[in-house]
């Protein structure tokens, strides 16, 4: 039998958590390799791997998300198989579909960053985490990836077995919002 | 209810009823009704009153009740919000408050000194924690701890900003108000309901001109309506932590008669400051004198308080004990509500004409110098007070006082917690005869009163510059403006110390701390015993300790201390000051992080499935994995038995999604593990598998997992379920610091895959109708073999590996057609009675084998050999993890504790998991211990108990009898191999 029983969750109203969307829509692959590696895969991809940390550059559906010099979080809107589209490459890196591996969970409301803010030790004012930056950080006990794709938007990229952790935490701060 | 809008709040105190207005504290409520015994005090159970105004309340400690889970003790009466319907009762009393039968302890107190608890019952040992601990824990205890879960919603959240200031008093308004034109990003929190500190209760200043009450309201609107400020009541910053970060309970909801349930009831802020002000205020100091607990007896300030903002007068006839010219104001202001002043006694050595005494003179209030005080009188109040008088330091009787209050001032003591706990150093100000904030190795500083700074006029200005300095220190260059203010007030310097008396004890009964019930007679015995440093006086008299942090005391104590050793205050020290400031509940700091919310609950894909059919779970990390599926009315040791013989016999199914993935790619990766793990993994081919063991760099065994080749440069590397994080962490540190020559990278891949595990001898006949585009016979793919294909339609990377021994494989699909991938082999495997088996069934059947589980039958000290499996080393290899440290001497030693398996003599006897073992019988404790016993279970399939154990030189002991004590009995079992079943290994083969 279960070991323990848990302490019961404080009541809940029933709340429109809507502005909240969980998706795996699309391709995701991660990213490694040097400069030169970036370089040659922006050239085959059209869109520019960062080599600035903490940014992020989309075009035509394809972004790619600064994780670490060496990795960047390669996201496909339309589910492109980029594994054969950069096999031609000749630079070494390494690329491995991540697709299954997160929930995108989009976080669009005015008082996103707020939301954010209960359990996101980062300061996401507009002028220290501008749009378009993208970060690996932690939310309470969860690595997270924090993406600002408009002032009032963020895009969380969450492992799948912790995006119902993150969920219910949310909806016990959307009460405070 | 409906009283509250008819201007009257109902209330009860200890089942009494009250009425109270909107605004009132529980303290002014009370007070005004002509009550101030409100507790009994914590060693003695002496009646005690309330003695101040806000959050330096050392008596008044209450418990707020809402209901049979909301009950909360320890708060302070003075800082109680009264709502109506409250109800309050006081603590430390039995029955009642004005009969506590435990009161026979002030009588002792003779035999109840500093140290007594420490002295008296120490032994015998057991004693103390049967008998004395929670005899003295109900007697002394502060409060109740509520025995339900807590209901409520506490919220946390983090928070950023250029300037916080803390306190928002006259000097914190100022410091935000100019800040806040800065432009800076400003923070500004008071632990009270509404900002304005001291001005709430001096209606007589008047700042740049306007009456104070109007000042207060512009300033306030100000700041609300700024974008760039936050301004928080009810908020107490109760911590100061490195660089900068500020610890703030915000309290939302205590005050409400009917709060919103959703709504969180408290929230922490964790405050990241780039520059902090502290406008923390000053404490009045109690007068240390014969019977200064009495109820009735209380801060002048605080008296003030009450009369100018809650219209509360706390009593009829009152004495007023000057310690320093602000009792004279309060005198002033008592009398104005209408309380007769039967006298002024100063108490000073040298009383001048400051600019409140010499009001009060013009106002015609009775004034005696050279006075001490000899004693008070009254059971449960004070009802008068006899006077001593000094003349060449020789004190005699002098007269007694009728009164029904006595207010005293010692003078101020700047607050300086905050400032002391962000590691700031203090310099003693001997004007003031008080600590002053020094230096801090924080972004900090402190302005108005905490700082030492008197008067209403500077202490604005002060405020204004410092919020002007910080801003400017963040970018955000301002002048302070120059302000002016006027108002009636005395200077907050004082009497610290014990007021004079005869003979060579210090007189009886004299407190300096009243919430810790400590006399100037326990730090006398403090000296006798030998106590020479402050801080062991601290804790040997319990002085300045625990809720009170010594708000009101600490000046007195060193005073006398300094005193009594012909000392000066600077040279006795200081104690540190502790958080939190005031108490904070324990629910703030747990905020979110309660029953399901506690961790993550981690779930594998096929968790819907087995709740559906009554899977028992166990945690495993933050893991769900199904321990048995139990059929009927099965226990756990006959699903598990069930579950066992259905993989050795026919086929079962396993969750494995949960090991530990990770990808490593690179030209350079064949060569990253041959240096990372201990086997060779150059010779390992395109599509096959091998077992890996990690080490550090001690030599001693870490984690293992198979590794398999699925290209050139490419491997898939599995971790133990636990081992994941730390494995990946482990790659990346060596990537990054040690071998930057290497191309590779590593990429985690644990959630990527789901993972089921098909094991028996009909395994092969389960996947044969659902596999595509792989040949899975015997030949074309092996034991160890890795190869890709479909199942039931899906994308599939199939593995050959068995950790039961039996013919097994499993199956990857990508993550999220786990459970399609569950529900396809569920099917599939029905005509041949496939069997879901859980992690405790996976244990038994490892175990069978002599597999080791890392963590368990390793402990972090045992090397590749202690463990049974130093053949997984690439002899070849110039290097790997933990090969130099295998290397030392002691790592080679014959009787290093070995991996072997024990068989119990009595074949049903099934051994204690971590039990020791011994080499002879009958042995009475101490004796030596040759080693534990890692692994136990029954074995369904060999009908007895198996046991994996490590012995020391194990392996030259096969076939020996070694025992197992536990209470009562010896076990005896044999040393045998750790491979119990099917050593050949056909079966796995198969």
């Amino acid at each position: 039998m279960a070991k323990h029983a848990h302490a019961p969750r404080v009541t809940q109203p029933e709340l429109d958590l809507s502005f909240i969307q969980k998706s795996h829509q699309g391709t995701r692959y991660i990213f490694r390799g040097d400069e030169a590696a970036k370089l040659e895969a922006s050239g085959v991809l059209g869109v520019s791997l960062p080599q600035q940390a903490l940014t992020s550059h989309s075009h035509q559906g394809l972004s790619a998300l600064w994780l670490g010099p060496d990795e960047v979080l390669l996201i496909s809107e339309s589910a492109e198989d980029l594994k054969a589209r950069l096999a031609p490459m000749s630079a070494v890196h390494s690329l491995v579909d991540v697709s299954h591996r997160q929930w995108a969970l989009t976080i669009s409301h005015p008082k996103a960053a707020w939301l954010l803010e209960a359990g996101c030790p980062l300061d996401l004012s507009l002028k220290a985490f501008p749009v378009g930056m993208c970060t690996r950080t932690q939310y309470e006990k969860t690595e997270i990836v924090l993406w600002r794709r408009r002032e009032d938007c963020f895009q969380v990229e969450v492992w799948r077995s912790f995006s119902e952790y993150l969920e219910g935490l949310w909806a016990q701060v959307a009460v405070e919002l | 209810m409906s009283h509250a809008h008819s201007g009257k709040l109902h209330f009860t105190f200890d089942g009494k009823a009250f009425e109270g207005k909107p605004g009132d504290t529980l303290a002014s409520a009370l007070l005004r009704h002509g009550v101030h015994l409100t507790g009994r005090s914590f060693k003695y159970h002496r009646p005690r009153g309330i003695v101040g105004l806000g959050a330096e309340e050392p008596n008044a400690l209450i418990t707020v009740k809402r209901d049979s889970a909301r009950v909360t003790p320890n708060l302070r009466a003075t800082q109680i919000e009264l709502y109506d319907g409250l109800v309050a009762v006081s603590q430390n009393r039995s029955p009642s408050l004005a009969f506590d039968v435990d009161a026979i302890n002030d009588f002792l107190s003779p035999l109840l000194p500093a140290g007594f608890y420490n002295k008296t019952f120490m032994w015998p040992r057991a004693a103390w924690f049967k008998l004395y601990e929670p005899a003295i824990r109900k007697k002394a205890g502060l409060g109740e701890a509520p025995t339900r879960p807590d209901p409520d919603h506490y919220s946390q959240r983090f928070a950023h900003c250029d300037v916080l200031v803390v306190g928002a008093g006259p000097s914190g308004l100022a410091a935000a108000l100019t800040a806040a034109r800065s432009g800076a990003r400003v923070i500004v929190c008071d632990e009270q309901n509404q900002l304005g500190g001291s001005l709430l209760h001096d209606p007589h200043a008047s700042i740049n001109g306007h009456p104070v009450s109007e000042g207060l309201k512009v300033s306030v609107e100000a700041l609300q309506n700024a974008a760039n400020v936050t301004v928080l009541t009810r908020t107490t910053a109760f911590g100061y932590f490195p660089h900068n970060l500020i610890g703030l309970a915000e309290r939302l909801t205590d005050h409400e008669a009917h709060p919103n349930p959703h709504q969180p009831r408290e929230r922490l802020w964790q405050v990241r400051a780039k520059e902090v002000v502290l406008a923390t205020g000053a404490i009045e100091r109690p007068l240390v004198f014969p019977g200064n607990d009495r109820p009735g007896i209380l801060l002048a300030e605080a008296a003030r308080g009450y009369a100018n903002r809650y219209h509360t007068n706390v009593g009829r006839r009152a004495v007023v004990l000057a310690g320093s010219d602000a009792a004279y104001q309060s005198a002033l202001d008592l009398h104005a509500a209408g309380i007769e002043i039967a006298l002024i006694a100063d108490v000073r050595d040298n009383p001048t004409n400051e600019p409140a005494r010499k009001r009060a003179i013009a106002a015609g209030l009775a004034i005696e110098d050279h006075l001490t005080v000899l004693g008070t009188s009254g059971r449960l109040r004070v009802s008068s007070i006899q006077l001593g008088k000094v003349s060449d330091g020789r004190v005699r009787a002098h007269r007694r006082v009728r009164c029904d209050v006595v207010v005293m001032s010692g003078g101020f003591t700047p607050s300086v917690h905050l400032h002391s706990q962000s590691r700031g150093t203090l310099s003693f100000d001997s004007k003031l005869g008080a600590f002053i904030p020094k230096d801090s190795p924080e972004r900090c500083r402190s302005a108005g009163s905490c700082a030492g700074v008197e008067g209403l006029k500077a202490q604005l200005n002060h405020g204004a510059q410092q919020g002007a300095l910080a801003a400017t220190a963040c970018g955000f260059p301002i002048d302070a403006p120059a302000m002016e203010a006027d108002t009636f007030e005395g200077s907050m310097v004082g009497f610290p110390g014990i007021l004079p008396a005869n003979g060579d004890l210090p007189p009886k009964k004299a407190f300096v701390d009243f919430q810790n019930d400590v006399t100037t007679r326990d730090l006398a015995l403090a000296r006798r015993e030998g106590f020479e440093s402050v801080e062991h006086i601290k804790r040997y008299t319990t002085t300045g300790m625990a809720t009170d942090q010594g708000k009101t005391s600490n000046l007195n104590a060193l005073a006398y201390i300094a005193k009594d050793r012909q000392m000066s205050i600077p040279e006795v020290g200081l104690t540190t000051f502790r958080m939190p400031y005031t108490p904070t509940t324990f629910g703030i700091f747990a905020g979110h992080a309660r029953g399901d919310l506690f961790d993550p609950v981690r779930k594998t894909p096929s968790h819907d499935w087995a709740v559906n059919v009554g899977g028992v779970f166990e945690d495993v990390g933050m893991w769900k994995r199904t321990r048995f599926f139990p059929q009927g009315s099965e226990d756990m040791h006959q699903a598990v038995h069930r579950e066992c013989l259905a993989v050795r016999r026919e086929v079962g199914m396993f969750d494995a999604s949960t090991l530990g993935k990770i990808e490593v790619v690179g030209p350079d990766a064949a060569e990253f593990l041959n240096r990372f793990y201990i086997n060779n993994w150059s010779n390992l081919g395109v599509g096959k598998c091998r077992y890996g063991i990690l080490c550090r760099d001690d030599g001693f065994v870490y984690d293992d997992g198979v590794i398999a080749r699925l290209a050139t440069d490419r491997f898939h590397v599995t971790t133990t379920t636990g081992g994941a994080a730390r494995v990946f962490a482990m790659m990346e540190d060596y990537l990054q610091t040690e071998w930057t020559d290497l191309k590779v990278w590593i990429t985690s891949t644990t959630e990527q895959w789901s993972v089921v595990a098909v094991q028996g001898p009909k395994a092969r006949h389960v996947l044969e109708k659902l596999v595509t585009g792989i040949d899975i016979s015997p030949s074309a793919f092996p034991h160890m073999s890795v190869g890709s294909g479909h199942i039931a339609g899906m994308p599939m990377m199939l593995f050959r590996v068995s950790f039961s021994g039996e013919l097994g494989f499993e199956v990857n699909v990508p993550g999220r057609m786990g459970s399609a991938l569950w529900e396809a082999i569920w099917e599939a495997g029905q005509e041949f009675g496939i069997t879901p088996y859980g992690t405790e069934a996976m244990h038994v059947l490892r175990a069978e084998k002599g597999y080791i589980i890392v963590g368990q039958d390793t402990d972090g000290t045992m090397t590749p050999d202690d463990a049974g499996v130093a053949w997984a080393i690439g002899k070849q290899k110039k290097d790997f993890i933990g090969k130099r440290g295998l290397m030392r001497p002691l790592m080679s030693k014959p009787d290093r504790k070995q991996l072997v398996g024990l068989l119990t003599q009595d074949a049903q006897s099934v051994l204690e998991e971590g039990a020791q073992v011994t080499l002879e019988a009958g042995l009475t404790a101490p004796y030596p211990m040759v080693g534990h016993v890692t692994s136990s279970y029954f074995s369904p399939i060999l009908n007895r108990s198996i046991a994996l154990a490590v012995i020391k030189g194990g392996r030259a002991k096969m076939g020996e009898t070694v025992f197992i004590p536990m209470p009562g009995r010896d076990i005896a079992a044999t040393v045998v191999d750790p491979v119990f079943y099917d050593r050949q290994g056909v079966k796995i083969n198969g």
